[in-house]
């Protein structure tokens, strides 16, 4: 019986790589769309971590950081996360908007925090729609919300929402990277283990 | 010659003066500084729920919430040589990270961390000299027990004393 998420055997990580695989390829996709270029996606990695290992996973614990964090919802709960650092955030911006007065500086306006919500809120419904049509299951995603501030601080949201039994987390983890631009992000999924069990099922592994 | 100990999520730690303990990125967590002016003694905890009870008791972290780790650190505290009648609190953290819709857990969760914090304070009887919590940004807490001040470190405000 699976009840922690330390308790994940070989297969069962195997295809959750594949669920990340799957999901942040389709959100890589759609980020490429969006930049207008290439998007090379890393392998997928399956952390299960202690909480202060997680904390610090995405480049130190107090790194200014930009965070879209979607729910969803249904017959699987998770999180997704799409983050990156402030230089990238605006790299992506000057792209999609044109703006040359903005110095590095600056915080991001309204209108360009708003784009990022959008874009993090698309990678993260590609990725959901993936794991959906691969299960069946019927999964729907919560409006995007966006916070820029520590690294740690962003993380401890999802830590709270899936560690308060036991004292692990478990995330799927890719980075992406658009070379032309020199741009990089990284998007993240946490689900309850209740889910895993269930997408696991659904793809005829024996829990 | 001070150290400094760095206090991880779930976790507390407690030393003398000339010492410094550290958390860093609070977010819903809240930070509990618990200070024997006289002696000098002091500890941080770094809570991530409000109440143990919501779960099975058995196999708990106690350093996991608020209702449990505040009692417990107050014990190590009275073992170090701190005065528990002369013990005082300034507490850090408890925010919004994203502003989520009302009704959601993750909405609530430092508002709750932070009521749980102060119930069991008062149960104790510990005053709390000042507080920085709520909002919607990260902390990273110091706290000095040479001199008991807490100091609050937020990317958007800069560092406050407390």
């Amino acid at each position: 019986m699976l009840n922690n998420y330390d308790e994940l055997n070989d297969m069962q990580l195997d295809v959750l790589r594949e669920i990340g695989n799957i999901g942040a390829g389709n959100a890589a996709t759609a980020l490429a769309t969006i930049l207008d270029e290439k998007v090379e996606i890393s392998l997928p990695k399956v952390r299960i971590t202690d909480f202060d290992t997680a904390i610090n996973a995405l480049g130190g614990a107090e790194t200014m950081t930009v965070g879209v964090l979607v729910n969803f919802d249904g017959e699987a709960h998770g999180m997704i996360m799409f983050l990156l650092n402030m230089e990238d955030a605006k790299g992506i911006m000057s792209i999609l908007i044109q703006d040359d007065e903005e110095g590095q500086n600056e915080p991001l306006s309204e209108l360009k925090l708003s784009a990022i919500k959008e874009i993090g809120n698309i990678l993260g419904s590609s990725y959901i729609n993936s794991i959906s049509q691969l299960t069946g299951l019927k999964i729907h995603i919560s409006i995007p919300y966006i916070a820029i501030d520590m690294a740690g601080a962003l993380m401890s949201v999802p830590i709270i929402e899936f560690g308060s039994i036991g004292e692990k987390v478990m995330f799927i983890e890719e980075a992406f990277s658009a070379e032309e631009n020199k741009l990089s992000s990284n998007i993240i999924m946490f689900a309850e283990i209740e889910t895993l069990k269930i997408i696991m099922e659904r793809l005829g592994l024996e829990i | 010659m001070s150290d400094l100990l760095v206090v991880g999520i779930s976790d507390y730690k407690l030393a003398r003066h000339p010492n410094v303990i550290v958390t860093y990125a609070l977010g819903s967590c809240v930070g509990i500084c618990l200070y024997d002016k006289q002696s000098k003694i002091g500890g941080l905890s770094h809570i991530m729920l409000p109440e143990s009870s919501m779960f099975n008791k058995n196999d708990i972290n106690r350093m996991k919430f608020a209702d449990t780790a505040i009692v417990d650190l107050v014990q190590e505290l009275a073992k170090l040589g701190a005065d528990r009648r002369r013990l005082t609190a300034k507490i850090a953290g408890g925010a919004q990270m994203f502003e989520v819709q009302p009704g959601s857990l993750v909405g609530t969760i430092g508002d709750r961390n932070i009521t749980s914090v102060k119930k069991t304070l008062q149960s104790l009887s510990i005053p709390i000299l000042a507080e920085d919590t709520g909002l919607n940004y990260g902390r990273t807490v110091y706290f000095d027990l040479e001199t008991g001040i807490m100091k609050v470190q937020a990317l958007s405000k800069g560092v406050r004393e407390f």
